[in-house]
């Protein structure tokens, strides 16, 4: 198919977050080994689950400053001057719900730490819940009574969008990239494109970078994080586990590895598990760039904490773009009490049915007894009915609920406050929340009405 | 040495992933050796049962055995998900566990490629606080 340039010498893209409120120690190490290894090198922070943006957005709703990462100072200040020394690009996310503000931050940032002024991009179009993009949401909900519901209590709407902005801004100069909703294997996807010149449809390449950014977006996952079980799974210094670092070559493959000296392993075993991570049809793994196939792909141990992933082949990208949607949507109340020493379960379960009698009228609530039974039981209770009375010696009760009116949601936090003096004897640690939930519904919009685009943020 | 019916976590490692309503769990063989016994008895319809009281709509698997590795996707099983369920665990992270309790009958001459001991006190014999 098409033919691109080739480069010699490696890509090196390292990450130093997969979620917002990721470590700020993880970047440290990752940019010395980039600056050991020397060579073209990005560094990439993934700060945005499902949920964050929507968080960001009421965030920014209170202060019109506010709307990006939280920890941005914390994430950055440790090793952004190393970064900018040794022309170790930066691409995040971190921008959320204001990524103008957060470059503002950055380069404020940059001006307290006497460091040479960075040319930071601003990545813009994911956002589709302003006023003058809402006849494009409205179409893709398609449109009615129901949807000015949805509108009238929107928090975020925000389109999955591509590598592409990512790569101009990288073409255009930027040492530094700020966005929103990306989708996470597109943080390096970017520096790929660009770095290498693919061609904008050369799939395989494509996709081969994509699963080199699915392995890397979610931190410490590839490098024995989120994978230690003792007995079975032993990972040494889990402690101090290394964030990963992907080698990049000329054709998309990649090699995983991690820092010298830091915790964590990284083997074929910890790479498989990150590469199915989040996936559903292994042969058509979707993004805004390409679709990837892992139907056929190999991982080789090449050296303790390096794994090479090859095979990987791509597909045309889709023509539209998926879109999540945030309403605020009733609020979830929840709260505990813990019960321990002799029949400490029997207690639990009566204090759980002595709420669910007085919540009754609220509709369904949740019950847990947890050290006895919890997590993996379903909301509606069955699985709990079914498990038999057992005499466990220490059980947390927890109880949930959602409702529409908060004045009603109200109510759970205070009967489980009155177990104190009118529930089962020896009950302690009473712990109660209240907060608005927000729910979600996602839809799919053509690309063309997601135009995107990138600007430098203009210096002060 | 004779055949034995073990979690299948001695055979395999998994990860619980979320989307939406919908949960997908890796089932990633520890040795190649043991792939053709996973491939025979981690089947869909045994999934789905150890799943019952998530009451999944649809139990897709798929193979990949270049990886030696399947991957399961389960429908409607975390009771609308992140966003709306009232579980703690409103991703289903700990889902990867209830599979890996899943019985299999290793024959002898595969016995050598389990992991752990073959007195394993955590193992679930006879089952206790499972699916109804």
């Amino acid at each position: 198919m098409t033919t691109s340039p080739v480069a010699a010498a490696p890509l090196r893209v390292g990450c130093a977050a997969g979620f917002s409120g990721d470590r700020t120690d993880a970047a440290g190490p990752v940019v010395d080994a980039l600056v050991a290894a020397g060579g073209p090198a990005f560094l990439i922070f993934e700060t945005l689950a499902e949920r964050t943006l929507a968080l960001a957005q009421l965030a920014r709703r209170q202060d019109p400053d506010a709307g990006f990462e939280p920890l941005l100072d914390d994430l950055l200040r440790p090793v952004l001057g190393r970064c900018l020394a040794h022309r170790i690009r930066i691409v995040g996310n971190f921008g959320a719900a204001n990524p103008r503000g957060a470059a503002r931050r950055i380069a404020a940032l940059a001006r307290a730490l006497d460091l040479p002024a960075p040319r930071i991009a601003i990545v813009e179009g994911d956002d589709l819940g302003a006023e003058t993009r809402r006849h494009v949401l409205r179409a893709a909900l398609g449109g009615g009574s129901d949807v000015d519901a949805v509108l009238r209590t929107m928090v975020s709407a925000n389109a999955y969008i591509g590598a592409e902005p990512i790569a101009d801004a990288l073409l255009a100069g930027a040492d530094i990239v700020v966005t929103g909703r990306v989708a996470d294997p597109s943080l390096t996807v970017g520096p790929a494109l660009a770095h290498f010149g693919w061609a904008r449809d050369d799939w395989d390449r494509l996709a081969r970078a994509t699963m080199a950014g699915h392995l890397l977006e979610c931190g410490a996952q590839v490098s024995g994080g989120y994978y230690a079980d003792p007995g079975f799974k032993d990972i040494p210094d889990l402690a101090h586990v290394g964030y990963p670092i992907a080698e990049i070559d000329a054709d998309g493959d990649c090699t995983i590895t991690k820092p010298a000296g830091t915790g964590g392993r990284i083997d074929a075993h910890t790479v498989k598990e990150q590469l199915l991570y989040e996936l559903h049809d292994p042969a058509a793994y979707v993004t805004p760039d390409v679709v990837a196939d892992i139907g056929e792909a190999r991982v080789v141990e090449l050296a303790p904490d390096r794994v090479r992933l090859e095979g990987v082949r791509g597909h045309a990208r889709p023509a539209a773009l998926k879109v999540n949607v945030f309403r605020e949507q009733g609020w979830l109340a929840e709260g505990e009490i813990s019960y321990a020493g002799a029949r400490a379960e029997s207690r639990a379960r009566l204090a759980g049915a002595l709420l669910a009698e007085r919540l009754r009228p609220l509709g369904k609530l949740r019950i847990d007894l947890i050290g006895a039974g919890s997590v993996l039981g379903d909301d509606d209770g069955r699985w709990l009915a079914a498990q038999p009375h057992g005499e466990a010696r220490d059980v947390r009760l927890r109880v949930a609920l959602i409702h529409a009116d908060r004045a009603q949601a109200e109510r759970l936090p205070r009967e489980v406050t009155a177990l104190y003096t009118c529930g089962p004897a020896g009950g302690g640690g009473v712990r109660t929340g209240l907060r608005q939930r927000l729910s979600t519904l996602s839809c799919f919009v053509p690309r063309d009405d997601v135009p995107t685009r990138f600007t430098f943020l203009e210096p002060t | 040495m004779s055949g034995a019916t073990v979690p299948l976590y001695r055979l395999a490692h998994g990860r619980t992933g979320d989307k939406g309503n919908r949960s997908n769990i890796s089932v990633i063989a520890w040795h190649a050796a043991l792939w053709p016994v996973l491939v025979e008895q981690v089947t869909e319809s045994r999934v789905a049962a150890q799943f019952c009281h998530r009451r999944p709509t649809r139990v897709t698997r798929h193979l990949l055995p270049r990886l030696q590795a399947m991957n399961f996707v389960l429908d409607d099983v975390l009771d609308g998900g992140v966003n709306d369920a009232l579980n703690l665990d409103s991703h289903g992270k700990a889902l990867a566990f209830v599979l890996l309790d899943l019985p299999v009958d290793v024959p002898p001459d595969l016995r050598q490629y389990l992991v752990g001991p073959d007195d394993d006190p955590t193992s679930q014999d006879p089952p206790r606080r499972t699916a109804p």
